[in-house]
């Protein structure tokens, strides 16, 4: 029970890393009904520019960790977000009104294009960080085994939760969220009401790459290794849960992202850890078999 | 010059110079932090090294690039004409006359070859032509795996992420059977494409309800799936350590081999060379790759055929029609498999040694590259991609002279990806239905003559 809770806690921190990464592939599908292939490698990049920042704060001389972790996340979110832009400008932009596969290959040649660029300016070798943000509580103790959640784990919740109910918002209530909703439904019919759509879809990778690079400095402090490899791995399971929730729905991508997140960890805990991605995979497998369309979306009726 | 054409230009070169100020802007927010930081490990931790002038230099290039590019380029195309050119008006007579473009290729890719060789020894030009060989083989095993999944993806219509999986199936089917039964190479080749198949159909049944990218992502996983058992299956595959010994290919039973009884050479009576085996190889893998596309222009014409491209067209039209969709699905599935089940045998024999490592995402996604630059369902332009995206890629790799331009440590094959994904993205732009976007319908209207 008190290993089960525990593995519980970890699931959770893990999905929720997922789920915000996840969120960045949805509101992406939701918008202009692609794929993102590189989003998980603007993940990647996030965690680097991260890293990079917080050296060098450390370099010059700020130490005060609770300053410097807020100057790195307000640089990193800014220039994941130019990141996040030029892709969608250089690679996406081009092809909006081409067929279905052609900005998919786009997408997957700029992967490959960031995960290379990262391995020749950072090099191959992982990066490692020392923990940062230590200590945590005892939730409960019994027969000798306690069950823990540490203040990283805490603020990786906290933080997603604020994210999300702040996302929500933003999509429901301010007009950008209106101007989102509406080229999602129609673009053309958007434009002609006075929507700036490619501004809009712009605005959208620029949201879903600060929420990556949100998601990346978590990881990083999380695990404290990074190297140029990790976009895909982590990029593939945030997909798999904004899939599996039912891609186009934010809530679903959350309780995808915590679904595979508890799935995972689950099965390294009670099974095989080298197995874990094939529990995700099958997970996401046996539901799309029962659901077509995820579990949160309404089925689309196709009309001839 | 009058005013008003001055105004133009000098307003013109404001607004280059504006969008370059822009450019160079994003191009060092870009590369601050990324290029001008490097983080390397040294003692106690992680240190910086501060490279601006690479970054200075960058933006620089940037900045003026852009310039020239507004000035020089943009200028001048203002009025181009956006939109698709009209299709069907060019008549390209290919296949037609004694002469016709496909013939003559198709009598070089058989002939060439064996020319050069007899050539080389005979004069001894000393030609690398072992390199060019290997080159040309791994050319045509991409467009063999082109070719099976231009079944799936340009004639089914259903987007597979996963093909490599199929490939892999192939390759361990071939390994396994060879090194346990010692079964020859042509026993396996067939049954290696027919567990291939089963494999494709069993995929094919859980999304048979996907629509679209629902299925891109099943079948992604699928191949993941299949390569994480082949990486932890330790005792049935080996592992990360792959299978390696696996048994050569042999002439109908003639080996290539320097010593021993009833060897090629011997038999021919020609003189050892090792260049047989790897002109074998060649050979072999441009009959199976013609193999395949002769069954797939054959099968277009068949009702199986039609019903995939109508399929790809659109779905529930074709329910209406009385297709059956979910064999139709199956079948295209199982076809493509069992394609790339063959090439993955050939694979096998050709290194002699597989792992887990060959059969990354990264290959299938490669793959559907190749399919989708050539032109979704166009058999040349599978051939044309896989020349350009693999055969110049292979070249870069041993490009000494570019060593000379950047230093002695230039590693061009470190450069290699990045480039091949710079030319995905800038190819799929310039043209976004690939090179050969013009689609031979199989059918016709028959016209009657007015």
């Amino acid at each position: 029970m008190e290993y089960f809770a525990q593995q519980m806690v970890n699931g959770v921190t893990l999905g929720s890393v997922y789920g915000l990464i996840a969120i960045g592939y949805t509101m992406v599908y939701g918008i202009i009904g692609m794929i993102n292939f590189a989003h998980g490698d603007i993940f990647m990049i996030s965690t680097f520019i991260s890293l990079i920042t917080f050296i060098a704060l450390l370099s010059i001389g700020i130490t005060w960790i609770p300053l410097a972790l807020l100057i790195v996340l307000i640089i990193s979110m800014a220039m994941t977000a130019v990141y996040g832009w030029t892709v969608e400008r250089l690679a996406y932009r081009p092809l909006r009104a081409s067929f279905r596969l052609a900005p998919l290959i786009t997408a997957i040649g700029m992967s490959i294009v960031l995960q290379n660029y990262v391995q020749i300016v950072q090099g191959a070798r992982v990066k490692p960080l020392p923990p940062i943000i230590k200590g945590s509580y005892t939730l409960m103790e019994k027969n000798g085994f306690t069950v823990q959640i540490s203040n990283m784990q805490i603020l990786i919740i906290l933080t997603t939760i604020i994210l999300m109910l702040a996302f929500s918002a933003l999509i429901s209530k301010t007009s950008l969220g209106r101007c989102q909703r509406a080229c999602e439904q129609d673009q053309t019919m958007a434009a002609l009401l006075g929507i700036n759509v490619d501004r809009t879809i712009s605005l959208t990778f620029i949201m879903g790459a600060s929420l990556a690079s949100v998601a990346g400095l978590m990881y990083l402090l999380y695990y404290g290794v990074i190297d140029f490899y990790i976009g895909f791995v982590v990029g593939i399971k945030a997909f798999t849960a904004a899939v599996l929730g039912g891609i186009g729905s934010l809530p679903g991508a959350m309780l995808g992202g915590l679904i595979i997140g508890l799935v995972e960890t689950f099965w390294s805990a009670y099974f095989s850890i080298e197995y874990k991605d094939v529990a995700a995979f099958s997970i996401l497998i046996i539901v799309l078999i029962f659901m077509p369309s995820g579990l949160l979306d309404k089925p689309e009726v196709e009309k001839v | 010059m009058d005013r008003t054409s001055e105004k133009q230009q000098s307003s013109l070169m404001k607004n280059a110079l504006i969008e370059a100020l822009i450019s160079a802007a994003i191009a060092l927010a870009l590369s601050i932090f990324m290029i001008g930081l490097r983080t390397s490990t040294a003692t106690g931790g992680l240190v910086l090294t501060y490279r601006i002038p690479l970054v200075a230099s960058l933006v620089t290039l940037v900045f003026f690039g852009r310039l020239a590019f507004n000035l020089f380029w943009w200028s001048r195309s203002t009025v181009h004409t956006k939109g698709p050119k009209r299709r069907g008006t060019r008549k390209k007579q290919l296949g037609t006359g004694v002469l016709s473009l496909p013939r003559v290729s198709l009598f070089l890719v058989f002939s060439l070859p064996i020319i050069l060789f007899v050539l080389n020894a005979k004069l001894n030009l000393g030609l690398p032509l072992r390199y060019w060989f290997d080159i040309a083989t791994l050319v045509l095993t991409y467009i063999m795996l082109g070719w099976g999944l231009n079944i799936v993806v340009g004639m089914a219509g259903l987007l597979d992420l996963g093909y490599v999986a199929f490939y892999a199936v192939g390759a361990y089917s071939y390994a396994l059977l060879a090194q346990h039964f010692g079964l020859s190479f042509w026993l396996c080749l067939p049954l290696a494409g027919l567990l291939a198949a089963c494999w494709g159909a069993l995929l094919g049944f859980p999304v048979l309800r996907l629509r679209g990218d629902y299925l891109a992502i099943v079948t992604l996983a699928f191949g993941e799936i299949i390569r994480i058992i082949l990486l932890n299956w330790y005792q049935f595959t080996g592992g990360p350590d792959g299978l390696s010994g696996i048994p050569r290919p042999s002439f109908f039973g003639l080996p290539f081999k320097r010593y021993g009884d009833n060897t090629f050479h011997l038999f021919f009576g020609l003189e050892y060379s090792t260049l047989h085996r790897i002109l074998f190889l060649y050979y072999l893998i441009l009959i199976l790759a013609l193999i395949t596309n002769a069954i797939t222009n054959k099968v277009r014409c068949l009702p199986i055929g039609r019903a995939w491209e109508a399929l790809r067209e659109d779905e529930i039209a074709c329910r209406s029609l009385g297709i059956n969709t979910v064999n139709t699905k199956l079948t295209a599935f199982a076809t493509g498999a069992m394609f790339g089940g063959f090439a993955g045998s050939f694979f096998a024999t050709r290194q002699g040694f597989i792992s887990p490592e060959s059969f990354t995402f990264i290959e299938s996604a490669i793959i559907l590259a190749i399919v989708v630059l050539g032109g979704l369902g166009s058999q040349i332009g599978v051939v044309i991609a896989s020349i350009v995206m693999i055969g110049g890629f292979e070249l870069i790799r041993n490009m000494a002279w570019l060593k000379l331009v950047f230093g002695q440590d230039f590693d061009p094959s470190l450069y290699r990806m990045l480039l091949f994904g710079m030319a995905m993205v800038t190819i799929m732009v310039w043209k976004p239905r690939g090179f050969i976007s013009r689609r031979e319908p199989t059918v016709f209207l028959k016209e009657t003559a007015l």
